[in-house]
C-alpha cells in the first residue's frame, strides 16, 4: 500500500504536471506565431492598404476598420453599461426591475457571439437601415459588450467602503453628488479595467462584424459611421480559408498584429487588476 | 433651504439612470423578438420536428431541404468532445493554483490564464488551422485533420481560461476552517483537498463546467476554421463536422433577406439560443444554490 505521504506528493505532482503540460503548449504556439509573424511587421506592412487580391501590401486598413470599431464600441458600452451599474448599485434596492435586470444580464453574458451578429444584422443593418457599416458593427459590438462592463463595473461600486457614502450624505452632499465626486473616483480603476476588458474582447470578435460591419477589402477608410470597413480579426479569417495564395508570413503578421493589439488591451488591465489584488491583500 | 430644481435634477438623474439600466431588458427582448419574427417562417416551411431532425440541408437546391440534425450532433460532439477535456484539466489546474502552488506561480499563472482568454477566437482558429492541425494530421496519420477531434482540442484550449478561473474562486471560497479541521484530524493534504475541499466546492465546479461547455457551444470562428464544415452525420470523432455556429456564420453572407435560407440561418440561431439559454438557466440553478461564488467572475 502507498504510504498517504507518497499519496500526496503523487497527487500533487500529477496535478502540476498537468498545470505544466496546458500551459507550456499554448505559449509556446503563441510564441511560435510571434517568431513567424514577426519578419511580416515592415513598415509597408503596416502603413499600405493590400494589393493585388490581398496577396501583397499592407493590412493599414484593416488596422484603422478595427480601431474605429473600439471607439464606436467604447462609445455604445461605457455610458451605458456603467450607467446601469451605477442605477444597480446606488440608486435602486432589490425589486422586480432589478431582478429582471439582473436576468437579462446574465443572459445576455450567455448569448453567442455569432446570434448577436444575427441580431445586429437583422436590427441594425436591416431593420434601422444602417447598412453593413461602422455604426451597425458598433452597436453591435457595443451590446455584446454591455455585459461584462456591467458586473465588472457593479464589482468596483460594490468594492468602495458604504462608510464613504455615508460621510458624503451626512455633509449634506446629495446622491448624485456623493456617486459623482465620492463613488466613482475611488471606483474608477477598477471600472476601467474591466472596461478594457471587455473592449479588448470586442475588438477580436469576428462573427458579430461579418454581417454587420466588415468587408474582405476596401482601399478606403472610413469618413463616416455609414462606411464599411475592413476589420484585422475579419481579415485574418478571410486570407486564411477564403482568399487563395496569401502568403503564410502575411497571414501571421496579420495575426501578430490583432494579437498585440487585444494583447495589450488586456496586459494593461490584468497588470492593474494584479496590482490591485496584492495591494489590497498587504 | 433647498432649491426645488436641484430636487428636479436629482430625480431627472435618477430616472435616467434607470432608463439607461432598463436598455439591457429592452436588448434580450429585441434580440428574442427579432430571432423569431425573422427564422418563424422556416419552421412553418419545414415543421419545428422536421428542422430538428431532418438529415438533409440543402438550402439551394430545387425544392430546398432544412434539416438542422447534422449540424446539431456537430455542436454536441465538438462540445462534449471539448468538456470531456477541458473540465478535468480546468479544474485539476485550479486546484493545483488554489491549494499547492506558492502564490508568486499562482499569480503569474492567473495573470497568464487571462491573456489566454483575451485571445480572439479567429487567432485560436488561425493556429489551429496552421499549427496544430498539421501536427495531429502526422501524428495520427488522418487524411485531414481537419475534424470534430481537432475542434474539440482547440475549443477544449478556449474553454480552459473559464473553467480554471471559476473553479479556483470555487475552491477559494471554501472556508479555512474546514481545511484545517480535516488536517487537525491527520489527513494529509491530499486527502483534505480531495475528501473536503473539493465536495465542499461541488457546486461551484459545476458551475465552472457548465460555463465551459456554454462557451464552447457558443464559439463559432475556431469551429468554423478547423472543424472540416462537411455537412454530415459524422460516425466517429475523426470525420469532419458542422456546427450550428460554423453554418450560420459560413452561410450568411449567400442569403437575400427574408428569402427562406435566410429565415433558416434565423432558425438556426433560435436553435442556438434556446441551448445556451438552458445551459445558463442550469448554471443560474447552481449558482443561486451557492451563493459563495460570484456570477459576475464568469464574465
Amino acid at each position: 500500500m502507498m504510504s498517504k505521504r507518497l499519496k500526496e506528493k503523487a497527487g500533487f505532482g500529477a496535478l502540476a504536471v498537468l498545470t505544466f503540460m496546458a500551459v507550456v503548449p499554448v505559449v509556446s504556439i503563441i510564441g511560435y506565431l510571434i517568431w513567424i509573424g514577426w519578419p511580416a511587421l515592415t513598415w509597408e506592412f503596416l502603413t499600405q492598404p493590400p494589393r493585388k487580391f490581398l496577396t501583397e501590401g499592407g493590412i493599414f486598413p484593416a488596422i484603422i476598420g478595427t480601431m474605429a470599431l473600439t471607439v464606436g464600441t467604447i462609445l455604445v458600452a461605457l455610458p451605458l453599461g456603467i450607467g446601469t451599474a451605477i442605477y444597480l448599485v446606488e440608486y435602486s434596492r432589490e425589486n422586480f426591475f432589478t431582478k429582471l435586470i439582473r436576468i437579462a444580464i446574465i443572459n445576455l453574458a450567455g448569448v453567442p457571439s455569432v446570434v448577436y451578429g444575427l441580431f445586429g444584422m437583422g436590427m441594425f443593418v436591416l431593420t434601422l437601415g444602417l447598412g453593413r457599416s461602422l455604426a451597425a458593427g458598433a452597436l453591435t459590438l457595443g451590446i455584446l459588450t454591455l455585459p461584462i462592463i456591467i458586473s465588472t463595473a457593479e464589482e468596483a461600486l460594490l468594492a468602495v467602503p458604504d462608510s464613504y457614502r455615508y460621510a458624503s450624505l451626512a455633509l449634506g452632499a446629495t446622491r448624485w453628488q456623493t456617486v459623482r465626486r465620492v463613488v466613482l473616483p475611488v471606483a474608477l480603476p477598477s471600472i476601467l479595467t474591466g472596461a478594457i476588458l471587455g473592449i479588448g474582447r470586442a475588438a477580436g470578435e469576428t462573427a458579430p462584424i461579418m454581417f454587420t460591419a466588415a468587408v474582405v477589402y476596401t482601399p478606403r477608410l472610413p469618413d463616416s459611421v455609414y462606411d464599411q470597413v475592413m476589420a484585422l480579426p475579419y481579415h485574418l479569417y478571410a486570407i486564411s480559408t477564403e482568399v487563395p495564395n496569401v502568403s503564410q508570413q502575411m497571414a501571421f503578421g496579420a495575426a501578430l498584429v490583432l494579437l498585440a493589439i487585444v494583447g495589450a488591451m488586456n496586459l494593461v488591465a490584468v497588470v492593474i487588476r494584479t496590482k490591485m489584488r496584492l495591494k489590497r491583500m498587504r | 433651504m433647498k432649491t426645488r430644481l436641484s430636487d428636479y435634477y436629482e430625480k431627472g438623474i435618477k430616472y435616467l439612470l434607470g432608463l439607461i439600466a432598463g436598455t439591457s431588458i429592452l436588448i434580450l427582448f429585441l434580440i428574442f423578438f427579432l430571432l423569431f419574427r425573422e427564422g418563424i417562417g422556416a419552421f412553418h416551411y419545414v415543421g419545428v420536428l422536421d428542422f430538428i431532425f431532418g438529415t438533409k440541408w440543402l438550402p439551394v437546391s430545387e425544392p430546398p431541404h432544412f434539416g438542422a440534425l447534422p449540424m446539431i450532433i456537430g455542436s454536441i460532439i465538438v462540445t462534449l468532445g471539448a468538456g470531456i477535456i477541458a473540465i478535468p484539466a480546468g479544474i485539476g489546474i485550479a486546484v493545483y493554483l488554489a491549494e499547492v502552488a506558492p502564490r508568486s506561480v499562482r499569480e503569474i499563472a492567473k495573470a497568464v490564464i487571462e491573456l489566454l482568454a483575451g485571445i480572439p477566437s479567429v487567432v485560436y482558429g488561425f493556429l489551429g488551422l496552421t499549427v496544430l492541425a498539421p501536427i495531429i494530421k502526422d501524428l495520427l496519420d488522418l487524411p485531414s485533420a481537419l475534424t470534430a477531434f481537432t475542434a474539440a482540442l482547440v475549443l477544449a484550449i478556449m474553454a480552459l481560461p473559464t473553467v480554471v478561473s471559476i473553479s479556483e474562486d470555487a475552491l477559494d471560497a471554501v472556508p479555512r476552517e474546514y481545511r484545517e479541521a480535516s488536517l487537525a484530524l491527520g489527513a494529509t493534504k491530499w486527502e483534505t483537498t480531495v475528501k473536503i475541499v473539493l465536495p465542499s466546492a461541488r457546486s461551484g465546479l459545476m458551475a465552472a463546467s457548465m460555463l465551459g461547455l456554454g462557451r464552447a457551444v457558443g464559439e463559432t470562428m475556431a469551429v468554423l476554421m478547423v472543424a472540416g464544415n462537411a455537412m454530415i452525420i459524422p460516425h466517429s470523432i475523426f470525420d469532419p463536422v458542422r456546427t450550428i455556429t460554423a453554418n450560420i456564420a459560413a452561410e450568411m453572407g449567400e442569403t437575400v433577406q427574408g428569402g427562406l435560407h435566410y429565415q433558416a440561418l434565423f432558425g438556426l440561431g433560435i436553435i442556438l439560443f434556446t441551448i445556451t439559454f438552458v445551459i445558463n438557466l442550469i448554471t443560474d440553478l447552481i449558482f443561486t444554490k451557492t451563493s459563495s461564488v460570484k456570477r459576475g467572475a464568469s464574465l
